[in-house]
């Protein structure tokens, strides 16, 4: 059985294509694009991608127009029926805006946008998205954002700390947290976070961009592999 | 009072033209249109005459310069569109929306191709960003008195930079950049590769060149044209406003202490209609919906539309009123000529207008019906029932004047070529002098830079920010495209033809460094004002030099722009043609990069083995605070000769690594090698033969076969053809080479066989150079054309050689790659006996020593 992907585009996103390239081409998988406008049945995907980019320019503040596409309650309506839901870079930056996630991206510390390889330790391995993964495994997978500085408020940080909600940390190749290896400043060196039923994953990282080590890394591709994995067990 | 042709920035006698081709007097519009379509940016008045000299046709051209971008075939249907464009005038005076808004137009100009864009490029120039480097001669402690009789540090000249200026020229390199990445991140197209120079010449003007590169399928490929009497004219994207008036008459001026007042001449972009218009004329370019499509750059709405009607040899009327604005109250000549930036024009068949209507609603971008297709040849320009202009496309579009002005050589050429650098003298430590080479402005790493651009969106980029050219895959296949720009406008200052001839070259060169071939280039030419005599002759023999590259490469010119009147307070940049090449990578897991990678691999030299200079190199300017004498001498067939073998070796998988020696001479190309090994290859140690300055020899240079050929540089590959006892005794030798640093009479033994008049000239008094003492730092940091280093497993060596002698190459094999973190370089000296050497370490410095040098630089200075 072939997992079937949907792969949601708002005006201004610019990762779709390649995340339709990684679950379709790399992975084998089925996978479609999503006009964010469209209505779609409940059942028509196993998962839903939202993927990175500008969604809406990213003007008023990276998600916050997105989140008012009627795209959005359709991703609700997945997450509610328990379909899994990963976002990527802006993705993840909608998930929280939409309040599908907790916490909020704030502009890198640098004030700058930064690409670049990034080095991630699995803190939580019992998740459908690592699942493949050991834990303290160093994932290398690149960023690329103006706006990826997690924050959430110290009570909110302690409960997803508590119950393994923090799924990856930046870490150093050798898998040592350190705020060097940290490149936009997150709290806690967070780069993905789950939600509490487990089912939606929003991270920073593309692993998109680390499914070919023609690329530099195929990694990545053991986030989709585990997601492939759940959802055909 | 001004007068009529003064206001629009035209010329009486072009005025007089007008109203000659109109046969009246135009009216207010029409004068306006025409200001903008007859300026220099548009009309390309002192230019076109000489850019006709450029080979524009090969084998794989599609499509030659005229339209949007030019078109190489990329086989398999396949095409790629790609140019390079400039925004210096926007960027210097607002950097962030200049540089912003210049990718933004490269991008339109790619897509409405109907190419979706893959990568893009750019290619900046500042003044200084250090303190120090502010007014060159100080730089070094020889400078003041080495350089005062050479023009040094010419260009900018008088007013030796204020202390405030690196501040300021920091200011706009952080915009320019912000910028770049704010268009192109936003939009998804990876920014892959650059290049950056910092000079004094450019800092009251800087320059930004942005090249775009897309991918289309050959059928698929759109003109700007506009057909078919009653086809719809209509603009798709954002409303036309104020901004941007007079963008194009603009860039056709010098700038001055009132260009601040230009600022509302400088667009602003929005990246996020780019995106949608982007992808709203990809789907009416993949569904046939356009007759033609073209963008609104340069002088708005009148270049559009009039171009698209020249082209196509028709006429086009249309409403202003029915042109969606942003703004109440336009004059219709300021609809006309306005720059608002993501604006398109089509041409669309009556019964598709539904279907465009369609695509464009779900895009979210507006599209207006504002004329139709005549039969008459006129643009006619109504305001509802009122017609305000009416002129003939052939007239606007393309009847001005092209001149030809007056050429002469600058005089300070002659003295800058008659420096003696017998007056610079040698430095005590070559640690030092490679460390602080490593550590300045224009060798350090540029990291700092390109982190700030998405180079890896599309999932394509296989080389990317920090080669010698970026690979790029082509979406869908396994074939990859090479791309760089390049141009050293310190070589063009000082020798104009051979300077841009380089500038091909070496563009080619860095392709080839990749493993792929190079196919066609795009050119931006950047210069002063063309009215003066000195800058005219800078750009005909810049000109003269890169059609002569091309031709011996093989590589056309697809397209291009031209920006004239680079200069502030009356003084002109450096001549700066930025050469943008492309090449093709048939496998991508041919590609080769610069970084060592593993140990025990040798380093082999191709091409020029010995003839270097130090005029106009790094060295002589950031050590010594001179910049003088005569660009590196390039032999064209030489060149075209190691191309082949570097790419031959490629295809045969005989190469690990491969890279360019270019500014900061050997020496540097060495360390760059080793700062982008592989964990364990982080090391290496070669020995060089001491070199001197070359005689100025007038002829050597750009003719094929002339007398670069014949001339020192060549003969050892003679000797290398002795024959197979000889290539035998070559690979004694590099086995000897193993042993390590006892191996000099081996080596000697090597270089003799392999030299003939080679390097043993320097020693037996054949070289025209041996007259000139031997110089370590010569040898070190000395530049020169058509030199790759490369490196090649041990048991492969014998082939590589092989290759060389089939081609006439000269080749050296110069030493080893080690896993010892070191970056050692010994001088080898002519002993007493000839094919003796006296073997001397005269650079042993740890990698990770330079790799602090090179990579601080940069956020140093732009955290102060």
């Amino acid at each position: 059985m072939r997992v079937r992907f949907g792969i949601l585009v708002f005006p201004g996103s610019n990762c779709d294509r390649d995340a339709l390239w990684a679950v379709r081409e790399v992975l084998g998988q089925e996978g479609e694009f999503l006009w964010h406008q469209e209505r779609i049945p409940p059942d028509r995907f196993d998962a839903l991608i939202l993927p990175g980019g500008f969604s809406y320019g990213d003007y008023l503040r990276a998600g916050a127009l997105a989140r008012c596409s009627p795209a959005v309650e359709l991703v609700a309506e997945y997450a509610e029926r328990g379909r899994l839901v990963l976002g990527t870079c802006n993705g993840f930056q909608i998930l929280t805006e939409a309040g599908l996630l907790p916490g909020a991206l704030h502009r890198n510390d640098s004030l700058r946008f930064h690409c670049g390889w990034t080095h991630l330790r699995v803190e939580n391995p019992a998740t459908p998205f690592t699942s493949l993964c050991r834990e303290g495994q160093v994932l290398r997978i690149p960023v690329a954002h103006g706006e990826g500085n997690y924050f959430a408020d110290p009570d909110t940080l302690a409960e997803l700390e508590r119950r393994g909600q923090v799924v990856l940390r930046y870490a150093t190749a050798a898998g040592e947290v350190t705020p060097a290896a940290n490149p936009n400043g997150s709290v806690g060196n967070i780069a993905a976070i789950l939600n509490q039923r487990g089912n939606v994953l929003g991270m920073m990282p593309h692993p998109e961009r680390a499914v070919e080590g023609l690329l530099g890394s195929a990694d990545g591709r053991l986030i989709f592999e585990s997601m492939i994995r759940f959802l055909t067990a | 009072m001004a007068e009529r042709w003064e206001a629009v920035g035209l010329k009486e006698q072009e005025y007089r033209e007008i109203v000659r081709q109109l046969g009246r007097e135009p009216n207010e519009t029409e004068l306006r249109m025409y200001g903008v379509l007859w300026s220099e940016h548009c009309a390309y008045k002192h230019s076109r005459t000489l850019l006709r000299t450029l080979p524009t046709t090969g084998p794989r051209v599609l499509q030659g310069p005229g339209e949007g971008a030019g078109v190489i075939d990329l086989g398999d249907g396949l095409a790629l569109a790609f140019k390079v464009e400039s925004h210096n005038h926007p960027s210097y005076v607002e950097p962030f929306q200049g540089a912003a808004t210049g990718v933004g137009g490269i991008l339109r100009d790619i897509f409405t191709m109907g190419a979706r864009p893959i990568a893009l490029l750019n290619s900046l120039r500042f003044g200084p960003i250090d303190a120090s480097d502010a007014g060159v001669g100080g730089a070094g402690s020889a400078g003041g008195g080495a350089g005062s009789g050479a023009g040094v540090g010419a260009g900018a000249g008088g007013e030796a930079g204020s202390p405030e200026d690196p501040a300021r020229q920091r200011y706009l390199l952080a915009q320019v950049v912000a910028g770049i990445g704010h268009y192109g991140n936003c939009v998804g197209v990876p920014t892959v590769g650059g290049e950056v120079y910092f000079e004094e010449s450019y800092r009251g003007n800087c320059l930004v060149n942005v090249l775009c590169a897309g991918v289309v399928p050959v059928g698929g490929i759109r003109r700007g044209v506009a057909q078919g009497e009653g086809n719809l004219i209509l603009v798709v994207g954002a409303r036309t406003g104020r901004d941007g008036i007079g963008g194009a008459s603009f860039a056709s001026e010098e700038l001055g202490n009132e260009s601040e007042e230009r600022r509302p001449a400088v667009q602003v972009g929005d990246p996020f209609l780019g995106k949608l218009l982007l992808e709203a004329c990809l789907e009416l370019c993949a569904l046939d919906a356009v007759v033609g499509i073209q963008d609104c750059g340069a002088a708005g709405l009148t270049s559009a539309v009039c171009e698209m009607a020249a082209k196509g040899g028709v006429g086009v009327e249309l409403d202003v009123l029915r042109v969606p604005r942003r703004e109440e109250g336009m004059a219709p000549w300021e609809v006309m000529i306005s720059e608002s930036q993501e604006r398109v024009v089509l041409c669309v068949e009556p019964e598709k207008l539904e279907l465009v209507q369609r695509i464009c609603r779900k895009w979210g971008v507006e599209c207006a019906v504002i004329g139709r297709v005549t039969g008459d040849g006129l643009i006619r320009v109504k305001e509802g029932d009122r017609v305000v202009a009416e002129v003939p496309a052939a007239s606007i579009a393309g009847g001005a004047p092209a001149y030809t002005p007056p050429a002469r050589e600058p005089e300070s050429i002659a003295r800058l070529r008659a420096f003696d650098w017998s007056r610079l003298p040698e430095p005590e430590d070559y640690n030092a002098v490679l460390l602080r080479l490593l550590g300045s402005p224009n060798l350090c790493s540029r990291e700092w830079i390109w982190r700030q651009y998405d180079h890896q969106v599309q999932v394509g980029t296989v080389v990317g920010p920090g080669g010698d050219a970026a690979v790029v895959r082509v979406p869908g296949t396994q074939k990859g495209v090479a791309l760089t720009i390049d141009g050293n406008g310190r070589y063009v200052y000082l020798n104009p033809r051979r300077g841009a001839a380089i500038a091909v070259a070496e563009a080619a060169r860095n392709v080839v460094c990749t493993g792929a071939e190079p196919v066609a280039i795009t050119n931006n030419l950047n210069f002063g004002n063309p009215e003066k005599p000195e800058v005219y002759w800078q750009f005909r023999e810049a000109v003269e030099g890169l059609a002569e590259a091309c031709r011996a490469l093989g590589t056309p010119v697809t397209g291009g722009n031209v920006s004239f009147y680079n200069e502030s307070r009356g003084e002109a940049i450096y001549p700066t043609p930025t050469v943008g090449m492309v090449g093709i990578l048939p496998d991508l897991s041919q590609r080769l990069t610069m970084g060592f990678k593993r140990p025990g691999d040798v380093v082999v030299l191709l091409g020029n083995l010995d003839r270097v200079t130090f005029g106009g190199s790094e060295y002589a300017k950031v050590i010594h605070g001179v910049v003088a004498g005569d660009a590196p001498e390039l032999d064209l067939d030489l060149e075209r000769r190691l191309q082949k073998v570097v790419l031959a070796a490629a295809r045969e998988g005989l190469l690990t690594a491969a890279h360019d020696v270019a500014e900061g001479g050997i020496a540097v190309a060495l360390a760059e090698m080793a700062l982008a090994a592989e964990p364990g290859a982080r090391g290496v140690q070669v020995s060089l033969f001491l070199r001197a300055e070359p005689e100025p020899d007038p002829l050597a240079g750009l003719e094929a076969g002339g007398p670069g050929s014949g001339g020192p540089g060549a003969p050892a590959a003679q000797g290398a053809g002795a024959g197979g006892g000889s290539v035998g005794g070559q690979a004694a030798g590099v086995r000897s080479g193993a042993a390590g640093n006892q191996a000099v009479d081996a080596r000697g033994g090597t270089a003799g066989t392999q030299a003939g008049g080679g390097p043993a000239g320097a020693g037996a008094g054949s070289d025209p150079g041996a007259e000139a003492p031997l110089r370590v730092d010569l040898t070190l940091f000395g530049e020169g054309q058509s030199r790759i280093l490369v490196t090649c497993p041990r048991e492969k060596v014998v082939d590589l050689w092989a290759l060389c002698v089939q081609e006439n190459l000269p080749h050296r094999l110069i030493g080893d790659v080690t896993g010892d973190g070191r970056l050692t370089i010994a001088a080898l000296a002519p002993g007493r006996f000839p094919g003796i050497y006296r073997r001397q370490v005269v650079v042993d410095v740890a990698v990770d020593d330079l790799e602090r040098a090179w990579k601080e630089a940069l956020p140093r200075w732009m955290a102060s």
